[in-house]
């Protein structure tokens, strides 16, 4: 397949395509026929209450968590439990986590290199230049050979999304990327978040950020007891929630901004 | 009591307790590197997905924690044999030593990567590393500085327990302060020198061990 061939048509088909997946832990049901579908470029927002299947999505869609029946499709590539289609998908998909996850033996820089060289063969001076360059662009190069531990919360994750860029990704997972910040260094994540969605990166952030759902999404989406209830552009989300179980969430959140 | 220390006979064989403070030393470091090896595999195999390979490591720590270190090096050096496999003393007592530190070793590393944050394996994952590379990479270092004291505790414990290999006459300090012992009847001050000698080479590993986690483990923990 040339490259012509595949980009137009890979602006039609969904980037991520999930159809009605189910999970389970034993007995309990974690996720219920979700279908999810998101085009290159698109920024979603997955909100809801604690325990309704959110974070459990999106680690499916890097199969950090194994699902049980349905089908996901990432840039063409099904997600099974086939460890060649997981090393593909994991190579396009970023993510970061609540609790940053930076490895504390090494580097900032270390932390942004690593991947790059082992998983994609990356030379050491390329990574090295990926690395500083993405490392400049949260703000955070002239911290690049301090180790974690000597860092900020709001630093730390600056540097975990750097991390994930410098695989060039195709799509970035966020999983409640602010919820372990003191509350004065929430803006500086969000503010490398709103610059990488305006730079036209795919997002599926599970947040409870509304200023920032408003501000990117292209849609939010809410969930309850592992199952999409509501799916609508922010304005109208915010706005007239239809669903009872959106109403209350709704209330709860405003409630304490 | 009538006996008059004389110090003297330590003197004249010196050389030879000093050869055979190498000897320990030798026999410690070799066993403790080993010991460290089987620990890492150990513990990986340990946490793997293949059940008989899972209980094959738990009968090895079973079998080798609840046995006399004596029938070990016992089994190895005089049973052995009658199937056909007669090692050195020598490298029987590594091999023992080595077996014996590294069924230890296997649990406490197993404590270090149990106490890892979950969250640093599936950053690895997502980032797209093996599971393999998960492990080597980003989860041993912090693991093993975790419990870098009882590691090497239990090495400390392991160069005394060289002393036991004496019994198939592994060349190491007890061994030569057994002969000399034989030879001149001087047990006190054999066994007092050999005592402050043992002394000595555990102070010298501990110092050792002290440098090793200044220089590996030299990152900030909060």
């Amino acid at each position: 397949m040339t490259n012509d061939s595949t980009s137009s048509v890979a602006t039609e088909q969904p980037l991520i395509l999930m159809e009605a997946v189910e999970k389970w832990y034993g007995d309990f049901q974690a996720l219920k026929s979700v279908n999810l579908s998101v085009r290159k470029g698109e920024k979603i927002v997955l909100c809801g209450p604690s325990g309704s299947g959110k974070s459990t999505l999106i680690r499916c869609i890097n199969h950090l968590e194994a699902y049980q029946k349905g089908r996901i499709v990432v840039d063409g590539v099904s997600v099974t439990d086939n460890h060649k289609a997981i090393d593909i998908v994991r190579q396009e998909v970023g993510m970061v986590f609540q609790s940053f996850n930076l490895f504390p033996h090494m580097t900032v820089l270390q932390n942004c290199m690593l991947a790059p060289i082992r998983v994609r063969g990356t030379s050491k001076s390329e990574a090295e230049a990926t690395a500083r360059r993405y490392l400049d662009r949260v703000h955070i190069g002239n911290q690049a050979d301090k180790y974690p531990a000597q860092l900020s919360g709001g630093q730390q994750q600056r540097v975990a999304i750097a991390r994930a860029l410098c695989m060039q990704p195709k799509v970035m997972l966020f999983d409640e990327p602010t919820s372990a910040l003191d509350p004065e260094m929430v803006k500086e994540v969000l503010d490398t978040m709103i610059g990488l969605a305006q730079d036209g990166m795919t997002m599926i952030c599970v947040t409870h950020e509304m200023g920032f759902a408003r501000q990117v999404a292209d849609r939010v989406i809410f969930m309850a007891d592992g199952q999409i209830l509501e799916e609508a552009h922010p304005e109208i989300f915010f706005k007239s929630p239809q669903h009872p179980r959106a109403k209350q969430f709704l209330g709860e959140i405003l409630a304490h901004h | 009591m009538g006996y008059t220390l004389d110090f003297s006979v330590v003197w004249d064989h010196m050389p030879a307790l000093l050869w055979g403070c190498l000897g320990t030393l030798g026999l410690a470091l070799a066993g403790m590197s080993l010991a460290l090896v089987i620990g890492i595999f150990g513990v990986f195999a340990r946490g793997s997905h293949i059940a008989w390979l899972r209980r094959l490591v738990i009968a090895f720590i079973e079998i080798t924690r609840n046995t006399p270190f004596l029938v070990q090096i016992f089994f190895l050096y005089f049973a052995l044999p009658s199937l056909g496999l007669k090692l050195n003393p020598t490298v029987t007592a590594i091999i023992a030593l080595g077996i014996n530190g590294g069924a230890y070793s296997i649990e406490i590393i197993r404590g270090g990567v149990q106490s890892i944050h979950k969250g640093q394996v599936e950053a690895g994952l997502a980032l797209g590393l093996h599971k393999g590379e998960v492990f080597r990479l980003i989860v041993l270092k912090p693991a093993l500085r975790a419990i870098y004291p009882s590691l090497t505790g239990q090495f400390i414990m392991l160069t005394l327990t060289s002393s036991i290999c004496t019994s198939i006459a592994a060349y190491e300090l007890t061994s030569v302060a057994q002969r000399i012992d034989s030879d001149t009847f001087r047990s006190f001050e054999v066994y007092f020198t050999v005592t402050l000698m043992y002394l000595a080479i555990s102070w010298m590993l501990m110092s050792a061990f002290a440098l090793i986690s200044r220089q590996y483990f030299n990152y900030p923990t909060r």
